[in-house]
């Protein structure tokens, strides 16, 4: 919206041959903006090769990922000596392959990752709203609890979260979703009141549009820019937090093949085998480093100041 | 400026108030009540449960408990350790210094290092220095530090066997704990090589905690200094003929600093969560660890405190940078 008016604002000053081109489509004028950043393209290319290894799984996986090969028990990658082809990164100390577990790992990390602010989005933007639109009680109370929720390390209240409702993959889940949701209810709040003030509004508003109606079709549309970001940001940031409570033991529970359950068994071995501490890690960085370099595609695209300057 | 403070304060009573109510909430939305999580596996006859319950002043309504427990948090009074019977102020206050060492240190490592990387890009932007900065810093930010942290153990213990692998000192030396600070401290206790021991335990966990930050510290100050070069004031004072090294140093560096005043404060939050997962690779023993041992031991009251305690230092770190950004950015000071 801000986008388009921008760019009808500076039509007359265009060449004349210009004003007869049709305006190209939304979606292409944003794929143009993103394709400027070299390294969000890269990012989203490794990202979607890893949504298709998740996907496939079952398909690509080498070894069934629970499946113990007695006879392998901490078996070096293929070129290290004593390795072979058929375990590639080797075998945990089990006999596990190591490759099968990283892909089903992808499975979990990304699902988990997208889940989580999913979920954090979708109750921060909730709350955001109401924050807007309800009287000023309702505003500051949720302010204040959103302030309480920042004031503690992120990493620490999903580890309370957690030891309140236990270990597991979905009680970790909902921990870093609280934690992820003052970012979305800050935004949210912020752009609705700016919104709010709107010319638009008030024409919804003196149309007889009703409150539900006013927050969810008439306002929020125009607050989503922001919220993109911090979306793709807050997945990065979920990835690390899951796999940082599955390392402590408080997120996925063994045999879970999560890449930082993983890492968490094979702490034992790390002098020993360096290869079931090494590719688990490298998993989860590649992961987070191409949604961050993604991150970039979406805050350039999106937001209309960056634009053309 | 005195008005500046009192806003300040004034918007942090309410949020410590909810975390004391949070911290309240904690121990009550747990399954089960407290006297069941004391008896542990065993249970209790019912008679000794409710006699139990009225001497901890559990069977009263939720606010007066509520009340009581804020009284005894003015009062420094956060309850004992299910595990040790020690009172879980003083067990924190122990383990905090090994906690605020290790998180300066990160620190220190993360400004030595990131604040002259990131004026550098800054400079040279577009170069190859500045993509090599920009990319490398990106994937400290990425980094999962507990994986990192096993990373340096593998090569620099493992491999290279330079450095030790856990704890604060070898376990040669005896250091009397002074003031906490293990560095302080193995330098005051005269012993020959302490000192160096000491640095070398450090060392390790003090980059991996201080990965994060350093990528953060040196992206804040490219972008910060970016903005300022491109200000008109700085363009007159090349213009005037001044050295290059002046105008950056001098006149663009001052301004430059002052959103990254407020970063370094933020990483304060960062650090702490940090800690909990670098003192748990590397056996440190801080309140990181001692709250993650806390919570598999579900020693709950230690929790509960650790909360309290950590969102405290948390939030008056913050006050202090919001202060002294005040302070240094008369543009803030002013507008209120």
């Amino acid at each position: 919206m801000a986008a388009e008016s921008q760019a009808e604002r500076r039509l007359p000053r265009a060449p004349r041959a210009e004003s007869a081109a049709k305006p190209p489509h939304p979606l292409r004028e944003l794929w143009y903006y993103f394709a400027e950043n070299k390294g969000a393209v890269v990012g989203l290319g490794v990202l979607l090769g890893l949504i298709a290894v998740a996907i496939l799984a079952p398909v690509i996986e080498p070894h069934p990922p629970h499946e113990q090969y007695r006879d392998a028990l901490l078996v070096p990658p293929a070129w290290e000596d004593g390795g072979s082809w058929r375990f590639v990164l080797g075998t945990d100390v089990i006999g596990r392959d190591m490759l099968a577990r990283l892909i089903h790992g992808a499975r979990f990390s990304l699902a988990i990752g997208f889940l989580v602010i999913v979920l954090s989005a979708t109750a921060g933007i909730g709350l955001g709203l109401v924050a807007a639109f309800f009287p000023k009680w309702a505003d500051a109370g949720i302010m204040r609890l959103m302030d309480v929720v920042l004031a503690i390390p992120s990493l620490l209240l999903a580890l309370v979260v957690v030891a309140i409702l236990g270990p597991g993959l979905f009680n970790a889940m909902f921990a870093v979703a609280v934690v992820y949701m003052p970012h979305f209810v800050r935004l949210t709040r912020a752009a609705a009141i700016t919104e709010l003030s709107k010319d638009y509004v008030t024409a919804s508003r003196v149309a007889g549009a009703g409150l539900p109606r006013l927050m969810v079709i008439t306002v929020l549309p125009n607050c989503m820019a922001p919220l993109i970001v911090q979306a793709t940001l807050g997945f990065s940031s979920a990835v690390l937090d899951m796999a940082a409570l599955g390392f402590l033991g408080m997120g996925a529970q063994p045999p879970t093949p999560e890449w930082g359950t993983m890492l968490a068994d094979a702490r034992e071995f790390i002098l020993r085998a360096w290869w079931v501490v090494t590719f688990p890690g490298v998993a989860i960085l590649v992961t987070v480093l191409a949604i961050n370099l993604m991150g970039d595609g979406p805050r350039d695209a999106l937001d209309p100041k960056l634009k053309r300057s | 400026m005195f008005r500046f403070i009192l806003t300040r304060l004034g918007l942090l009573i309410p949020t410590f108030i909810g975390v004391t109510l949070l911290a309240f909430l904690f121990i009550h939305l747990i399954p089960g009540d407290p006297i069941e999580v004391l008896a542990g596996e065993r249970g209790l006859p019912p008679e000794r449960h409710a006699a139990l319950l009225r001497q901890l002043g559990l069977d009263r309504p939720m606010w007066e408990q509520y009340g009581l427990f804020f009284l005894n948090i003015l009062r420094g009074d956060l309850g004992h350790s299910l595990v040790t019977r020690e009172p879980v102020l003083g067990e924190f206050l122990t383990l905090f210094p090994a906690t605020i060492e290790l998180s300066l240190c990160a620190l220190a490592f993360a400004l030595v290092i990131g604040l002259p990387v990131g004026i550098m890009a800054a400079i040279k932007r577009g170069t190859v220095l500045d993509h090599t900065v920009m990319g490398v810093t990106l994937t400290g930010y990425s980094m999962p530090i507990f994986w990192w942290g096993l990373l340096l153990i593998i090569f620099f213990s493992g491999f290279l066997q330079w450095t030790p692998v856990s704890g604060r000192i070898s376990f040669l030396y005896f250091v009397e704990p002074r003031t906490g600070f293990m560095l302080i401290d193995s330098l005051l206790s005269g012993q020959e090589g302490a000192f160096r021991s000491a640095v070398s335990h450090l060392i390790l966990p003090a980059v991996v905690l201080g990965t994060i930050p350093l990528a953060v510290i040196a992206r804040q100050t490219r972008s910060a200094m970016l903005e300022v070069l491109g200000e008109d004031y700085v363009r007159t004072a090349k213009a005037k003929g001044l050295h290059p090294r002046r105008v950056i140093g001098l006149h663009a560096l001052r301004n430059a600093l002052i959103p990254v005043v407020t970063v370094i404060g933020l990483q304060t939050g960062v650090l702490l969560a940090g800690a909990i997962l670098t003192e748990t690779i590397f056996s440190w023993p801080g309140v990181g660890k001692w709250l993650v041992d806390s919570i598999f031991r579900r020693d709950y009251p230690s929790v509960q405190g650790g909360l309290l305690l950590i969102a405290t230092v948390v939030m008056i770190v913050n006050l202090i940078v919001d202060l002294l950004y005040g302070l240094i950015n008369p543009r803030i000071r002013h507008a209120r």
